[in-house]
């Protein structure tokens, strides 16, 4: 048998490694990712291990990568990934990476920082300089009406000069501040100087840059007037709380058109200093962004290297690292070849030893997949990972998966369209693999395009037996159906609405059409009634048989791990309880379309025969529930009886035989064999101490019970349940009908050139409906429903799932989830 | 065409498909598998076809159908 049909065979292993070889070994073991390390200090908590340290160093060090990569994301540098796969660095050149990612660190800190203040420096100077050009003609105002108040004053005289005169000297101070914080500002400073402060305000129109954030900010000049010192320090203190920056301003004109001049020029200075930091800055950057992807690899590896070594035990002499791990049996010689490869890297003379060891415990599952069966297995994963060793349903799945969806997706162009789009995923694998996206959906589809690929082609293939094409039919053989011109001539055909064609008088051939369903029934109004009766039979004959198959299964099972009391109290009369009812149906089902025919007086109805042999009730009338072949009374109930007498077959042999055995062995001295190895259900869980499993008879018992009611209750409610395939292919049929008949169908009934045109336009909504609903939601619908048939109906006939999943220490399933992060 | 015609063609095509061809299949880490699923095609198939055949082979109803699109049966099939 193949690799797939059980799981690798695993064993538990011991490895000595040179404490100077450990390093390049657990390496090398990593490239080749096929070993799953065991912890053997899982008492020690994290800061108590040996190689905390480094591990913390590794933290460390990607702390100032993360950083760095940010910075890069933030100037829009593209990061080069050339995909290439760096060893793993040694260990005496952790330092010297560590050295160079200090100096970057402090670089980039260093070069921010400064950038950091002469930004603020910058902005310091703008705002002056928008201060100095704002209040410029807040003075002109001013001193326009200073120079009115003079002509007033010569008008009123010597009383008013007075008057005026308390106001000769006001003071002012200006600043900057937020524009939306002018509206609170001014009423503040209103309430808080009884309105005997002036202020006015104007608006920079260019936002100004924060040098903290770099966000863009509105600002707005304001100058505030007012008298004697008290307000004056009310004033400033207000501004304090709102946050706005004062700026000194001279009170001349000649004064403040110098500073202005000054501003300027060292405005200008700044921008050359700025842009030469800028210019540094993205130079250091660009330099990094061509190393960063290795570097993130090379220290991803160091970190799970020391990881693992923190796994491993010292002994005695501390010269020695002894780690404890799980490797498949095949693969031994390519993990010796490791570790010399290893140990000769690091240049040790002393070689590492990989030592095969015997253990109770339960082994992990290994499915060793390829690209192809892998969706298939991850179908069965999700409902359990097969315990060690037990019959893996994956590659049985991989032809019955896609045959049961399409029992309920049955359309040759629906089929064609999915195995297209999973044609083009398969064609274009390589491309889309490289473009790697977040987008989930698209990763799901794209993992589980060979399942589709094989979803649509098995689709088409049913599409073809339901003779189905977007509900259209194809009439490929010629039709087996008569329209016979002495029965239906031109002078009757008109007088009746409709006709049942009638197979008893000739309107049938005699020979069924070659492959698939009679065009016929595609344009018949009682389709459906046909259909119904054909699609509930082929339900049940796949669904008998699949579980069939299951039950067959066990088998595998019981023989591999050496239970043969479990085939003949489970396995055998599991297998006659199910032909004595569900294949007797079958046979039933085969034999009516075979032995009647029209001409035949009457057909046996076998949903109400089916019925009655539970009843043991047998009827005259009416005629098709009458008895339809000699012998038929007796022969239902001894099969009755045969399927009732495997109930305490199934119920009681196992745990009492169980019980003699072990009070056998009890007599005989008690000689220790252990249990557990012949008769439990569970596969050897519990460690160490499973060996010595105590023998309860309750626990069996109760066990074995609810085994048999679970099987023989699950068998009816499972064949039930296999009625879905005709549910489902039943509605859908009926919607790509309805779809057909309400959108596309206004199309084609028109005539002449506006039908053109009118098909051309239905055909978009008809196009988007039958890929939004007849695709997508009735194609996810049936997948689901397929699952479903899956992992209940026919897993349960053999399948434990009791297992937990092999996880090698592997290099590149760690990046490929830091990427994935 | 008669019904032993597409019994033998269509029952002999999927006995190769899933009793010959896995004979042939070359030696390789996946043969089994491979072997599995031309098998089970073929079962899977073959049952879905017979299936199908045998529920039309006598038919005990006939398809009811208005008197226009008899008519055009009539003419056209």
């Amino acid at each position: 048998m193949g690799s797939l049909f059980r799981s690798e065979e695993v064993t538990l292993s011991q490895l000595f490694l040179q404490s100077e070889a450990a390093y390049a070994c657990v390496s090398e073991l990593g490239e080749l990712g096929l070993v799953q390390f065991r912890d053997l200090n899982p008492d020690v908590n994290v800061f108590q291990r040996k190689f905390v340290n480094e591990v913390r160093r590794c933290d460390e060090m990607e702390r100032k990568l993360r950083f760095l990569e940010k910075e890069i994301r933030k100037d829009g540098i593209p990061m080069l990934d050339t995909g290439d796969n760096p060893d793993a660095p040694a260990p005496r050149e952790m330092i010297d990476l560590e050295a160079t990612f200090e100096k970057l660190d402090n670089e980039m800190k260093e070069v921010n920082a400064n950038a950091e203040a002469l930004k603020r420096n910058y902005l310091e100077l703008t705002e002056l300089k928008h201060i100095l050009r704002k209040t410029q003609s807040f003075f002109e105002e001013v001193s326009d009406r200073s120079g009115r108040r003079e002509e007033s004053i010569g008008l009123l005289g010597e009383e008013s000069m007075y008057g005026v005169g308390g106001s000769q000297r006001l003071g002012f101070v200006a600043g900057v501040i937020h524009r939306e914080r002018i509206p609170a500002f001014e009423r503040m400073l209103w309430r808080a100087c009884r309105g005997n402060v002036f202020l006015k305000q104007a608006e920079i129109d260019t936002p100004l840059e924060d040098p903290v954030t770099g966000d863009q900010v509105m600002k707005s000049v304001f100058i505030i007037f007012f008298q004697g010192d008290q307000l004056k320090s009310r004033a400033k203190k207000i501004c304090e709380g709102f946050r706005a920056t004062l700026y000194p301003c001279p009170e001349t004109a000649p004064e403040r058109r110098e500073m202005a001049i000054g501003v300027m020029t060292r405005i200008e200075d700044l921008n050359t200093v700025l842009g030469q930091t800028q210019d540094h800055r993205h130079r250091v950057l660009v330099a990094a962004a061509k190393n960063i992807k290795v570097w993130f690899i090379k220290v991803c590896k160091i970190k799970a290297i020391y990881h693992t070594l923190n796994m491993f035990n010292l002994d005695v002499t501390q010269k020695c690292l002894i780690g404890e791990c799980w490797c498949p049996v095949k693969d031994l010689d390519k993990i010796q070849m490791a570790l010399r490869r290893g140990t000769e890297r690091s240049g040790s003379s002393v070689p590492s030893i990989l030592n095969r060891m015997a253990t109770k415990q339960a082994p992990p599952t290994y499915h060793r997949t390829n690209k192809f069966t892998d969706a298939f297995q991850s179908i069965v994963d999700a409902y359990g990972v097969a315990s060690y060793r037990e019959v893996n349903p994956a590659p049985f799945t991989i032809i019955s998966f896609p045959f049961m969806f399409s029992c309920m997706f049955g359309d040759m162009g629906h089929g064609l369209l999915v195995s297209l789009f999973a044609l083009w995923m398969v064609v274009k694998e390589k491309q889309l693999m490289a473009n790697k996206t977040d987008n989930e959906i698209w990763n799901i589809f794209f993992g589980g395009r060979y399942v589709i690929l094989l979803m649509g082609l098995f689709s088409i293939y049913s599409g073809f037996m339901y003779n189905d094409i977007f509900s259209k039919s194809f009439n490929i053989f010629g039709s087996a159906w008569l329209v016979p011109t002495s029965r239906y001539n031109k002078t009757n055909i008109h007088k009746t609405p409709d006709f049942v064609l009638d197979p008893a008088h000739g309107d049938y051939s005699g020979n069924p059409y070659p492959a698939g369903l009679d065009p016929a029934w595609q344009l018949a109004t009682n389709k459906i009634t046909f259909l119904n009766s054909y699609k509930m039979k082929i339900s049940v004959t796949f669904g008998v048989g699949q579980m069939f198959f299951g039950v067959c299964l066990s088998v595998f099972n019981h023989r591999y791990f050496r239970k043969p009391l479990n085939i003949f109290c489970e396995f055998i009369p599991e297998i006659i309880f199910m032909t004595c009812i569900f294949v007797y149906l079958i046979v039933l089902i085969f034999y009516k379309w075979i032995a009647y025919d029209a001409a035949t007086p009457c057909a046996p109805s076998l949903l109400i025969h089916f019925i009655n042999m539970f009843l043991f009730s047998y009827v005259k009338e009416p005629c098709s529930s009458a008895v339809f072949y000699s012998g038929q009374v007796r022969f239902q109930t001894f099969l009755l009886l045969l399927a009732l007498a495997c109930v305490p077959w199934m119920l009681l042999v196992k745990p009492f035989l169980l019980r003699q055995e072990h009070l056998g062995k009890i007599k005989l001295g008690g000689d220790t064999e252990p249990l557990s190895v012949r008769s439990g259900d569970i596969m050897g869980d519990g460690g160490e101490s499973s060996h010595q499993e105590l023998f309860d008879f309750g626990d069996i018992f109760v066990h074995q019970a609810i085994h048999t009611i679970e099987y023989c209750l699950g068998c009816v409610s499972h064949t039930a349940s296999y009625l879905r395939l005709w549910a489902l292919s039943l509605a859908h049929a009926e919607l790509s009908e309805v779809l057909w008949s309400m959108v596309f169908r206004i199309g084609t009934t028109m005539d002449g050139f506006s039908g053109c045109v009118v098909i051309f336009l239905v055909f978009m909504p008809w196009a988007v409906l039958t890929v939004g609903i007849l695709l997508l939601m009735e194609g996810l619908s049936a997948f689901l429903h397929t699952i479903r048939l899956h992992w209940v109906e026919f897993q349960s006939k053999f399948y434990h799932g009791e297992g937990y999943l092999f996880e090698p220490f592997s290099f590149e399933k760690i990046i490929d989830t830091k990427v994935d992060e | 065409m008669g019904i032993e015609i597409p019994i033998i063609v269509v029952t002999s095509f999927w006995l190769i498909v899933g009793g010959v061809i896995p004979w042939f299949i070359p030696k390789g880490p996946n043969k089994g598998i491979i072997q599995t699923m031309l098998v089970m095609t073929a079962v899977s198939c073959y049952l879905f076809w017979i299936c199908t055949f045998l529920a039309q082979l006598n038919p005990l109803i006939g398809p009811e159908i208005d008197n226009t699109t008899l008519t055009i049966m009539q003419n056209q099939w």
